[in-house]
């Protein structure tokens, strides 16, 4: 599934990037380097204004790199205008050309590769029926639905078979049952064409479920990358932790010789600690048992005290809120069918094996020391 | 560029029954001239007559006959059309520079330039006069264009930028990602997106320079007349109801020459 890492000479190398924008102090991207392999679908995830939308703008060349270079198969692609860049790029609001039809939009890129005539209309009929717009390609763009505006754009933008296809935000512009049925046209465009693609979106559920890796955005700078399932299982700071999925996190001090993350009014067993000082404890929900009986947890789990505050119903399963002593909240999850072993206003056990769990470094901790820390997270390479 | 869709929504159902009187009276007010212009132009009576006893196209027959008429009606419509061509080429390039270009003291200019449709007519045209005469341009077609371009430029300068303004820039990063150049950028997109605006554009300083007789009057010289002026003169010196079927032509011309962006338009949107 996820191809193997790029060595420079393939995909897309880009080292050390920084984007300060004119008039502006704080840089929008600031030292961030990713190799995205051949054939990868690399996601650039983060929140509202992390510097998104700039490096895929650098990544297309609408804006100058401050500093750094990108490379595309080894090229040095960072001065280049758009146009000599040989990338798709699909835009949140389509941006269509509404004076021509379908057929002419997806036309447009072989035009301008002075492609003849009859081949263009082979091209064409392929690109459209990839997106299953064959019947529509005589229509403009005003008339057609957000969804199949969408899909006309993508056809457009892979017709010419560019390096690699990079997408801001395709689906922002749409209702939810839309966005499902497009990321699947997505997923599936991915796999028929083996192309490159670099998707930006600051939904974590889109991000999960369509990439090979992701990068983390968080204030200009790359968090962590990954799998879907490095990021969710094995998040290396907290900001991953909580920008990716639920999770409960017991904030403490590390003492690496016990072993043990001390919390205020208990201990939590961290047998891989990866430095002392403040830290934090990460655990999902899913790997939270709930038990009644101390004396059925295996010995080597972690347990902790605590009060259910709530539980919802979703369908699939129950969402468990929990207090711990110490005032952490936190959230277990049980699968509907067995019955609950706890109801609201309960003391319960909660259990889980260290295995599961992830520990991080506290920004917030680390703060109380050094003020005006951007973030104590290492940033890594 | 979504014109097809976007207004049908608020149209019918946002106009309650005072609205729709108030509609009614400001459009009767506005047609009442034509109105009696019209009919009165088809009268057979040696004078004007409202409403007409007997109908006739004498006066029309008078109009065409006529060496001033025509004249001065081929006068109007070459000057009309330099002033279109040159408010044009002007306006597009201010607008332009207006929507596209940052610099200190755009809004200033932005204001200046209405400053002709703010100005009361006939100051302008004493001030025109004024110039003209030191420059020995009274009189000459020159000076006519000139002095138009200047009150159709406006027009001109608002209805681009209006366009411009609805010009969506992400339409030229696209075609760049998709290989075009910034030439062609401009003429296979920029330009068809933007037709409408600047053919409107085009139609108002048209009409501006054809009806304009304030400035014309004072322009004038025996050899070059433009039809308002031969209308003015006419009326000033004997009672010709001939005024009336060259009122009711001008009417019928720029009535034809307004509908002409948005007959385009409309084939556009259903092509
Ligand atoms: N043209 C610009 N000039 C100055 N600052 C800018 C410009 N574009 C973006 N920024 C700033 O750079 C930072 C990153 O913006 P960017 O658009 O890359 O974020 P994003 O991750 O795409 O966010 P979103 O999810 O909201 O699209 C923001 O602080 C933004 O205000
Ligand atoms: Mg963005």
């Amino acid at each position: 599934m996820s191809p193997s890492p790029s060595d420079g000479s393939h995909g897309i190398r880009i080292s050390r990037v920084s984007k300060v924008y004119p008039g502006t102090a704080r840089p929008a991207v600031d030292d961030v380097s990713l190799d995205i392999a051949p054939g990868e679908f690399m996601t650039l995830l983060g929140p509202s204004g992390s510097g998104k939308t700039t490096m895929l703008s650098m990544l297309a060349g609408f804006v100058g790199v401050s500093a750094g270079s990108i490379e595309i198969d080894g090229r040095d692609v960072s001065r280049l205008k758009p146009h000599r860049r040989n990338l798709g790029v699909v835009f949140q609001q389509y941006a269509l050309f509404p004076h021509m039809s379908v057929a002419k939009n997806v036309a447009f890129p072989l035009q301008q590769r002075r492609m003849p005539k009859a081949d263009i209309e082979t091209k064409v009929a392929e690109a459209l029926k990839l997106v299953h717009l064959e019947p529509y390609a005589d229509r403009l763009p005003t008339q057609l639905s957000g969804g199949q505006q969408q899909r006309v754009a993508l056809a457009r933008a892979v017709v010419y078979q560019p390096r690699a296809l990079l997408m801001d935000e395709p689906l922002g512009a749409l209702d939810r049952r839309l966005r499902d049925q497009l990321q699947r046209e997505i997923a599936r465009m991915h796999r028929e064409l083996g192309m490159t693609f670099i998707f930006v979106t600051h939904d974590q559920h889109e991000a999960l479920t369509l990439s090979d890796r992701i990068a983390v955005f968080n204030e200009g700078r790359i968090e962590q990358v990954g799998t879907p399932a490095d990021l969710y299982e094995r998040p290396e700071t907290l900001f991953v932790a909580q920008f990716l999925g639920e999770s409960t996190c017991f904030r403490g001090t590390v003492d690496r010789q016990a072993g043990v993350l001390r919390c205020e009014r208990f201990s939590v067993r961290v047998p891989e600690a990866p430095e002392t000082g403040s830290g934090v404890v990460i655990v999902r929900p899913e790997r939270l048992e709930l038990c009644a009986d101390e004396t059925e947890v295996p010995e080597s789990h972690n347990r902790v005290a605590a009060t259910v505050t709530d539980v919802v119903y979703v369908g699939t399963h129950h969402q468990v809120g929990l207090r711990f002593a110490d005032g952490t909240t936190g959230m277990a999850m049980r699968l509907v069918g067995p019955p609950l072993p706890a109801a609201p206003g309960d003391d319960v056990t909660v259990a889980w094996d260290p295995a599961h769990q992830a520990v991080v470094a506290d920004p917030a901790g680390a703060a109380v020391s050094v003020p005006e820390v951007r973030s104590a997270t290492p940033v890594l390479p | 560029m979504s014109d097809a869709v976007k207004p049908a929504v608020g149209r019918d159902h946002a106009l309650g029954w005072g609205l729709k009187s108030v509609v009614a009276l400001v459009g009767l007010l506005l047609a009442a001239p034509t109105v009696v212009v019209v009919p009165m132009s088809f009268s057979g009576a040696d004078t004007f007559e409202f409403p007409p006893k007997n109908w006739s196209v004498r006066w029309y027959e008078a109009f065409f006959n006529s060496e001033r008429w025509m004249f001065s009606l081929l006068t109007s419509v070459q000057i009309a059309f330099l002033v279109a061509l040159t408010a044009t080429v002007l306006g597009v390039g201010v607008a332009f520079g207006l929507d596209r270009a940052r610099f200190k003291g755009r809004n200033a200019i932005r204001s200046l330039m209405m400053a002709p449709m703010i100005m009361p007519g006939i100051v302008v045209a004493v001030a025109i006069y004024g110039v003209f005469l030191r420059w020995q341009l009274n009189g000459t077609a020159t000076g006519f264009v000139a002095a138009h371009t200047v009150l159709a430029l406006p027009f001109v300068v608002t209805v681009v930028s209006t366009s411009l303004a609805g010009y969506d820039r992400t339409m030229d990063v696209a075609a760049a990602t998709l290989g075009a150049t910034a030439l062609t950028t401009f003429f296979r997109v920029t330009v068809p997106l933007l037709a409408p605006g600047v053919l409107s554009g085009f139609v108002f300083a048209f009409v501006t320079s054809l009806d304009e007789v304030v400035i014309a009057l004072f322009l004038q010289t025996p050899d070059i007349q433009t039809l308002p002026v031969q209308m003015y003169n006419s009326i000033t010196l004997e009672i010709d109801p001939t005024i009336a079927a060259a009122s009711s032509l001008m009417v019928a011309a720029t009535t034809i020459v307004l509908l002409v962006p948005l007959l385009v338009r409309r084939k556009r949107s259903t092509s």
